[in-house]
């Protein structure tokens, strides 16, 4: 039990302490998770709504492409950017292997089919008569749309939350792709595997503890942001809420 | 506790790339103003880090060099002088290590895998390879001796007693130099071990790093060859002992190849020579002698004539008998 509890004390010096190591790779794991999950946001939410809405034929198959991208092994994602960026590889000439942007292309490509099919899922739990009554009402297409996604906004706040905590938390496309350089690349889930190999466990756990503590205030304000306003609309609505 | 001490160094680390005065205060504010985090944070990250190939230099180096401390140490000491470059480090095991060089995406490489480093070299990817330093394998295993190879000198006889009383032996089974020497030990014990085909239900190929071995051998009672440094920077948590220090010791021998046509090779060659100096050589030596009471590495290459520890027949193309510049 000691163990833990020093774990723990020392994860506290750590957060409250402004240790410069720990707040470097702390910020960069921020930024880069974050930028991954709003490009994800940017090609996720699209094709989840339109997926979501649309009918055409093979829409099933690509759904079912979508869940599968759920279970990418993130090194098997790492192992595919690194040989896309490789000195040897097609986009070698342009030197992004061992960088943070490198770190957000893998991390955007797993969190993608995150953000698509939760996002799909609120889109088709939202019942259509939403865009036919607005339709009716005399809304534009592009305005029915809108009232539509409002509707879903509390699944697309869902998508968002689950594509960061996906991509905050694994280890093997950034390992991979980024390399753990001290000052350039390092994380907080690649410092964690290292700390681990050198025998200091104590010190990963703490730095595991300073990642969820992290992750929890994060979470926090995305859900603020989330359920702040929408709770009494839901509960007038009566519209089933699958997500919550 | 050791952590704090490697979290200063690197904190260290990370005021020589420049982390400026302006991000520590903005940190602070952070950590009071919880909304505030994200964009903060974000943004401090944002001015550090400046990695300009210019004067930095790509390298990639098997674990123990780097969980030792080691290169670190180097490191430092590297960028004070004349060049002025500084390390770009990417840790791996040795395959993976030669791998990244095959595709020129790191300039120097620090391994441990004679037979593989001369075929990287005979491949045409480096000029030569070059004598680094040495350190020695050594059996480890549970305090409680079931095989009773404690203070046996012969590596091999030591094998043979573990696998007569069916003890259990945790291999890395990771096709890393450790292993290839553990499967070679085998051999010369007349014991028939093949890769992914474990010979009975004491021996588990683990698939991982030293470290991890060592781990589990510890919590499984096993016993397990490892390289010397790896198990004194370990040991105070794990539950075993050194048991077989062999004599001829079974050296492990590192050495440094300059990736062609990687980027920098300027930078690249310049390291590699610094590293065979007196000044680096030292360095090398006196490395842990204040934590562990001895040094982990000795630099150059062994005195002793390499036939009688040459279990795997390394076709080493030893093509440099003056070590460098030894002092």
């Amino acid at each position: 039990m000691d163990v833990f509890l020093e774990a723990a004390r020392e994860a506290a010096r750590l957060l409250f302490s402004g240790d410069s190591y720990v707040r470097d790779i702390l910020g960069l794991s921020l930024r880069v998770s974050g930028t991954a999950v709003l490009v994800g946001v940017l090609i996720g939410i699209p094709v989840g709504v339109a997926v979501g809405i649309g009918r055409f034929p093979g829409r099933q198959l690509v759904v079912a492409l979508i869940h599968t991208g759920f279970a990418l092994p993130p090194v098997v994602v790492g192992l595919f950017v690194y040989m896309l960026l490789s000195r040897e590889g097609p986009a070698g000439a342009l030197e992004l292997l061992f960088t943070p942007t490198a770190m957000v292309l893998a991390q955007a490509l797993l969190a993608s089919p995150y953000v698509a099919g939760i996002t799909l899922a609120a889109v088709q739990a939202v019942p259509s008569d939403v865009r036919l009554e607005a339709r009716a009402l005399g809304a534009t297409r592009v305005q029915a749309l809108w009232a539509h996604l409002r509707e879903a906004r509390l699944g697309l706040g869902a998508a968002v939350v689950a594509g960061f905590g996906a991509v905050l938390s694994e280890v093997g496309a950034v390992m991979m792709v980024g390399g753990n350089i001290l000052g350039e690349t390092r994380v907080m889930t690649t410092a964690i595997v290292l700390e681990t190999r050198r025998g200091r466990y104590g010190t990963a756990l703490a730095l595991g503890l300073v990642l969820l503590a992290v992750a929890f205030t994060v979470n926090l304000i995305l859900t603020r942001l989330q359920q702040g306003r929408q709770a009494a609309v839901w509960s007038t609505a009566g519209v089933e809420r699958p997500w919550a | 506790m050791g952590s704090r001490t490697y979290l200063t160094t690197a904190a260290h680390a990370g005021a020589r790339t420049g982390v400026k005065p302006r991000a520590r205060a903005c940190a602070r504010k952070a950590s009071r103003v919880a909304l505030a985090v994200v964009g903060a944070v974000g943004a401090c990250g944002g001015e550090r880090s400046d990695h300009g190939a210019g004067n930095a230099l790509t390298l990639a180096t098997t674990t123990t060099i780097e969980d030792s401390g080691l290169l670190s140490v180097l490191d430092s000491a590297f960028r004070a002088s004349p060049p002025q470059v500084r390390l770009r480090v990417i840790v791996a095991g040795s395959g993976e290590v030669l791998a990244l060089g095959r595709r020129r995406d790191v300039a120097v490489l620090l391994t441990h895998a004679p037979a593989a480093e001369s075929a990287f070299v005979a491949a045409g990817f480096a000029a030569e390879r070059r004598p680094l330093m040495y350190s020695e394998f050594v059996l480890v295993g549970p305090p409680s001796d079931p095989a009773g190879v404690r203070g046996e000198r012969d590596a091999a006889a030591a094998l043979r007693r573990i696998s007569s009383a069916r003890a259990r032996f945790a291999s890395r089974g990771d096709d890393s130099g450790t292993h290839q020497r553990e499967l070679a030990l085998w051999r010369e014990a007349g014991i028939g071990v093949e890769p992914g085909r474990p010979p009975a239900d004491w021996y588990a190929e683990i698939g991982q790093g030293m470290g991890e071995t060592l781990r589990i051998a510890s919590e499984t009672e096993a016993y397990a060859l490892t390289d010397r440094p790896t198990f004194l920077v370990l040991q105070s948590g794990l539950r075993l002992e050194l048991l077989v220090e062999p004599d001829p010791p079974l050296w492990n021998r590192y050495a440094v190849l300059v990736v062609e046509g990687a980027a920098n090779i300027e930078a690249a060659r310049a390291f590699a020579d610094w590293l065979a100096s007196p000044a680096a050589q030292e360095l090398i030596r006196s490395y842990g002698r204040a934590r562990f009471g001895r040094s982990l590495f000795m630099p150059g290459v062994p005195e002793t004539s390499p036939q009688h520890t040459g279990l795997q027949s390394e076709p080493e193309p030893e093509s440099d008998p003056e070590p460098e510049s030894e002092p």
